[in-house]
């Protein structure tokens, strides 16, 4: 369908975006890459009475790493990212997890900024931002906040972000030495939304696990962490009967959603069956950058 | 409304689209560039492939104001002479359509990806037309119409990608040549 009728605005900085938030409140969407809000506007499930537009703001793109992390402007394009050095030396979860978004037409316009503020729990981004507790940063008329992921994504496309609010840059801690990852996705196609995906990441050190992250997509209305598998991960050698053990631990209390890509038990069964493979692939790479 | 200036297939073009525009339908509507087709108009079937400064996008996922500025190739600019591409003669060798109406946005996507992966090999194309839905063919010979077009090209020029227009955000170390 046509698009509904609607003002447009381009603000040049981020101050002006702000400005224009402020005076709209409720009725604007900030449209970044457009890949789901303008499907949104054709279905007419999005009617803002304004679009401000964010291309324009150059200071928004851009790839930086500080101090052990890695900060991701907003309207960084998916792309640029998936073909940074920057992100593949050190975000390699992030890394595996771009090229499973869309297709290439799609990450060619798609920006890291705009997936993590749509916030769909079936996307790769916010599995791979909840698993490494990213860091985001919004300005608004009061000046900056940081929200830590475990409390930016709030509810179905739905972000702590208030309306008057824009998300400037997205912070991703590196990964450290002996870390391995594995991103797992099941799809009816290729580039569909995952009926479940898991953003795992295993940290080795003298043979052991001192750091794991697990982060599934598609379980719930956000992305959730595993946090009982990772304690229990934690401390233990890598083995099949430990990733076993965590996966059940992983899945045994999820109460994941069911329509008609799959039901809740068939999303369960297809968690755990992630969960292992994602621990023995993100094992056997941890070892492999040792 | 505002007024835009673009490139489109190597020419200037202004136009003043309302906001709700988007490419596909300025495109076809406002230019009269009718090879582009609208299948879904949601991004999801990808027959509204053009190429904005080098890279492949959904028109229909693109408002035209935001398209000022930029370079477009859209099927038209690919024989402007009446002459088919690499890609488009390799497709209509291999029989690559049954009714067509996917085949602009195979092809836009296909220049654009063997521009950047001359090399491309079959997996790497599949993967790269994977968003392009056909209901006819079942795909295997739009498949082989583009691995012919990369052998095709491969073979007369390692340096020449198969026709595209010049990407101006190129990166410069890149080597890209127009169309002959």
């Amino acid at each position: 369908m046509k698009l509904p009728p609607v003002d447009y605005e381009a603000p040049k900085t981020v101050s002006e975006a702000v400005e224009l938030l402020a005076e709209n409140e409720d009725e604007a969407n900030v449209l970044a890459g457009g890949q789901s809000l303008i499907p949104l506007l054709a279905l007419r499930l999005a009617r803002p009475a304004v679009l401000i537009d964010i291309n324009g703001i150059a200071e928004l793109s851009g790839v930086s790493a500080v101090d052990g992390w890695v900060a991701i402007g907003a309207m960084t394009r998916e792309y640029v990212a998936e073909e940074s050095e920057t992100v593949a030396d050190a975000l390699p979860l992030l890394a595996a997890a771009l090229p499973l978004i869309g297709h290439e037409a799609i990450r060619n316009r798609g920006t890291v900024g705009g997936s993590l503020a749509h916030a769909d729990p079936a996307a790769e981004l916010p599995a791979v931002a909840r698993a490494l507790d990213a860091e985001f940063v919004v300005r608004g008329q009061s000046g900056e906040r940081v929200i830590p992921a475990a409390e930016w994504f709030v509810g179905f496309l739905t972000t702590s972000r208030r309306p008057d609010e824009l998300l400037t840059e997205v912070r991703f801690p590196a990964a450290r030495r002996g870390t391995g990852v594995s991103f797992q996705e099941v799809a009816r196609r290729h580039g569909d939304f995952a009926v479940v995906g898991l953003a795992a990441s295993l940290t080795l050190s003298g043979g052991a696990i001192s750091d794991a992250r697990l982060a599934f997509a598609g379980l719930s209305d956000v992305p959730v962490r595993a946090g009982d598998a990772e304690d229990l991960l934690v401390g233990e050698r890598p083995s099949a009967e430990l990733f076993d053990e965590a996966a059940r631990r992983a899945t045994d209390d999820i109460d994941p959603p069911a329509d008609l890509h799959g039901s809740a038990e068939y999303r369960r069964k297809v968690a755990a069956a992630l969960a292992r493979r994602g621990l023995r692939a993100a094992a056997d790479s941890a070892g492999e950058r040792q | 409304m505002a007024d835009i200036t673009l490139r489109v297939n190597g020419a200037a073009c202004t136009g003043s689209p309302e906001a709700r525009k988007t490419l596909a339908d300025f495109l076809r509507d406002d230019l009269n560039l009718t090879g582009t087709h609208l299948g879904c108009e949601h991004g999801v079937c990808g027959a509204c492939t053009v190429i904005v400064d080098g890279r492949a996008v959904r028109s229909c996922l693109m408002l035209a104001v935001q398209a000022a500025g930029s370079e477009v190739t859209t099927i038209e600019g690919l024989a402007p002479d009446g002459e088919l591409g690499t890609v488009q003669q390799a497709m209509w060798d291999s029989h690559s359509f049954q009714c067509g109406f996917c085949t602009p946005g195979m092809v836009m996507q296909a220049v654009a990806f063997l521009s950047d992966h001359p090399d491309a090999n079959e997996r790497q194309i599949r993967e790269a037309l994977s968003g392009n839905i056909c209901r006819c063919t079942g795909y295997q010979s739009i498949i082989d119409g583009v691995l012919l077009a990369a052998e095709r090209s491969a073979s007369s020029d390692p340096a020449a990608p198969p026709n595209a227009s010049p990407d101006p955000a190129a990166p410069p170390n890149r080597e890209r040549r127009a169309r002959e």
